[in-house]
């Protein structure tokens, strides 16, 4: 008996001790790359590679290069555009559709669903050299909205049933005592449901936003001149070629973007893990 | 009284379908005088693009264009494309004109009301066409950005568009399926699309595995009781998320340069401090071997917090009392993880983590990010590491574009992705389309 107990004893504190070592290998694997990017940022001098040391001599000038030497402050008020103006357009469109597929049922209804779903694995890569034509047709290089547009339709698929599936988990009753009360079509749709589902609405604003400021390929093919490219466009620049890194500039320019976007990354996070798992139950 | 009853013939459905073969007669004979002219002018506004604009630009479709720089092959099939939409939809609304006139007519017969005037006409339209209302915004936008991008890309694939043929100075053909043989039997090509394409399959399945089994472990770990400061732990394992993916992958690819990135000039020696370990230096970006092992890596690091916060809600969801019952029937820790925790994962996150392996097969920027594709070559202007979607980037940016056959390949991994998911989708039942 006394035995057993001292074995359950010694069980139990290996599995804790596993527990921690794992957590605490997993976050230094973690932090490391992050905090190594980070502190370059910090550094004086001309630095080639991240690494870890404390020695060197601490540095604010880096971020002020930034803005003086690059084009960065442009860059970034340009991708503030794009990103606001698909956060908007994308996250309206994706709730009035995500809204009529879960309180309609229309002619045509099952059938756009499964389109969606297969038009989703279409990568948007697919049609870049579409883009480029059209583009050309339209006189659309260089320009912000057209950029936009192509995020804004990219998203629609995915992210319409992602809101469908969240739509479907506020009761039907509500919209049904509504009727009852005489409220039309739009009254129930804006004033009942819409703020049921803001969480989700926050959710999809966020990544929507997100979107334009971690994607590469689009920007880099339809913006073409230098103070007409997004962020992250720019960055690369930065640290593609190997004979002329500017590794504490680009850290310096990740910082202002990472900083804020994780921030309202945190914020938004409860609500996006509900989201996430509502939006996949429900299908 | 009972003849009264007797439903007699109002209007007949046969006459009002024949009329309604120029639309809108067919809802003059039903009293719809209103509809009748909206559907005679979406008639006659057809009829007049046509004449100004389709027929020629149907034509040129065919032919794209006969003299160099005065026609302009991609905007003639750019605008053939447009116009066989505008076709289409006016085939739609020529069918639904011919159905209105038949159902119209039978609502007659049954004696229902029908509305004649133009305003219970709109208010219909609104009432009933609502969700449509709320839909058209959405397919607009996909109709600009993806429908008729798609089509192009589509018909691109039969041409012969590469840089010998650049509008307006030359004109482009088309050639058939000459494309979709050469990668198959041309050798360059052919051994190119090989080595490319296996080396995405196994990509996508070490990758996405990896970030998948990654994210559930530490779910299943940091979601048991006794753990403290869970809420810190928490935030660490979101960080990857929570960076734009760009920014670490660019640090990542810093870090694991052979010389001087801090991978072997920091950790490996670190390591080497340890009792039994003994690392030289890995040759990541020049060994083609090491590149991929690297970016396999990486994705596991950048992919595994969305599982983990998915897998740890659904965790939480699961009753307590389920485990107590089968601890009480006997059932070890991992007969019940494996009986109790994993079902339960997989029925609700099966679309997602199918959406995980679509997702990567399509990672462009983890892999262009990473080493360009690189190292070597593996011929076709692929490096070793490029997977599909990046090599399609090389061939559609490279100095020598060779945009045809970028759309043909295009064309062959969008079917593929398209077809494996729709059979998985079914078998895994993911989606239920009974509900939807």
């Amino acid at each position: 008996m006394k035995n057993k107990l001292k074995s359950q004893k010694t069980s139990t504190f290996l599995s804790h001790f596993f527990t921690y070592a794992f957590m605490i290998a997993l976050s230094i694997i973690i932090i490391y790359p992050l905090l190594i990017t980070a502190s370059s940022a910090f550094k004086s001098g001309n630095i080639t590679a991240f690494s870890l040391d404390f020695n060197a001599d601490w540095t604010l000038a880096n971020f002020q290069r930034l803005f003086s030497e690059t084009l960065y402050g442009t860059w970034y008020m340009n991708t503030l555009i794009v990103a606001t103006s698909t956060m908007v357009v994308q996250v309206a469109l994706i709730t009035l559709a995500g809204y009529a597929y879960s309180r309609y049922n229309f002619m045509g209804r099952k059938k756009s669903l499964i389109f969606f779903l297969v038009i989703q694995m279409v990568p948007t890569m697919a049609a870049l050299t579409a883009f480029y034509v059209m583009a050309l047709l339209l006189g659309a290089l260089d320009q912000f909205w057209f950029l936009s547009m192509l995020y804004i339709g990219g998203g629609i698929p995915m992210n319409t049933w992602l809101m469908k599936g969240y739509f479907d988990t506020v009761p039907k009753e509500l919209d049904e005592s509504a009727k009852l009360d005489g409220a039309g079509h739009f009254r129930i749709f804006w004033q009942i449901i819409l703020p049921l589902v803001r969480p989700m609405i926050a959710v999809q604003a966020l990544w929507a936003f997100m979107g334009p400021f971690g994607d590469f390929m689009l920007a880099r093919f339809l913006l073409r001149s230098p103070e007409k490219i997004t962020v992250a466009v720019g960055l690369q620049t930065f640290i593609s070629n190997p004979q002329n890194q500017k590794v504490s500039l680009f850290a310096a320019g990740a910082i202002l973007i990472a900083v804020p976007i994780s921030i309202l990354f945190f914020m938004l996070q409860k609500n996006f893990v509900s989201g996430l798992t509502s939006g996949g139950t429900k299908g | 009284m009972s003849k009264e009853n007797q439903p007699k013939k109002l209007k007949d459905e046969k006459k009002a379908m024949l009329y309604s073969i120029i639309p809108g007669i067919g809802q003059f004979y039903n009293e719809q005088k209103f509809k009748g002219f909206v559907f005679l002018g979406i008639t006659l506004a057809f009829i007049y693009e046509m004449i100004v604009f389709g027929a020629n630009a149907i034509t040129g479709l065919f032919t794209l264009g006969s003299v160099p720089v005065e026609d302009h092959s991609l905007f003639i099939m750019i605008g053939g494309t447009l116009q066989l939409i505008i076709i289409v939809i006016f085939l739609a609304f020529y069918a639904l004109n011919i159905y209105d006139a038949k159902t119209v007519a039978t609502r007659w017969n049954k004696q229902l009301p029908v509305n004649t005037t133009a305003k219970s006409v709109l208010y219909n339209v609104y009432d009933n066409g609502f969700p449509y209302l709320l839909i058209v915004p959405a397919y607009l936008m996909m109709a600009f950005t993806i429908i008729f991008p798609v089509l192009v890309t589509l018909f691109m694939a039969f041409t012969n568009y590469d840089f010998y043929h650049i509008p307006p100075a030359n004109l482009i053909d088309w050639i058939g399926i000459k494309n979709f043989t050469n990668i198959l039997f041309l050798s360059s090509y052919r051994d190119a699309f090989t080595s490319v394409f296996s080396w995405t399959i196994i990509w996508t399945l070490c990758a996405t595995t990896l970030q998948i089994s990654l994210g559930i472990i530490t779910a299943v770990i940091t979601n048991q009781s006794f753990i403290k400061g869970k809420r810190f732990f928490g935030v660490i394992f979101l960080l990857p998320w929570a960076v734009p993916a760009f920014i670490t992958i660019l640090s990542f690819s810093n870090m694991f340069n052979d010389s001087i990135g801090a991978i072997n000039t920091q950790v490996i020696p670190l390591l080497n401090h340890l009792p039994f370990i003994e690392i030289g230096q890995v040759a990541w970006k020049t060994q083609a071997l090491w590149s991929k092992v690297a970016i396999v890596l990486i994705q596991g690091w950048l992919g595994f917090p969305y599982i983990y916060v998915m897998t740890t809600s659904i965790l939480q969801s699961i009753p307590e009392d389920l485990y107590e019952a089968a601890k009480i029937d006997g059932a070890n820790a991992i007969q019940r993880f494996k009986e109790i925790t994993l079902p339960m994962i997989f029925m609700v996150a099966a679309p997602t983590f199918i959406t995980q392996y679509t997702g990567n097969f399509n990672n462009f920027s983890m892999i262009y990010l990473f080493n360009n594709g690189g190292p070597g070559s593996v011929g076709g202007g692929a490096g070793a590491t490029d997977i599909l979607i990046s090599w399609i980037y090389k061939l559609t940016t490279g100095t020598s574009p060779q945009y045809s056959m970028a759309a043909a390949i295009t064309l062959i991994i969008s079917t593929l992705v398209i077809s494996v998911s729709l059979i998985v989708f079914r078998k895994t039942k993911a989606f239920n389309m009974e509900d939807a």
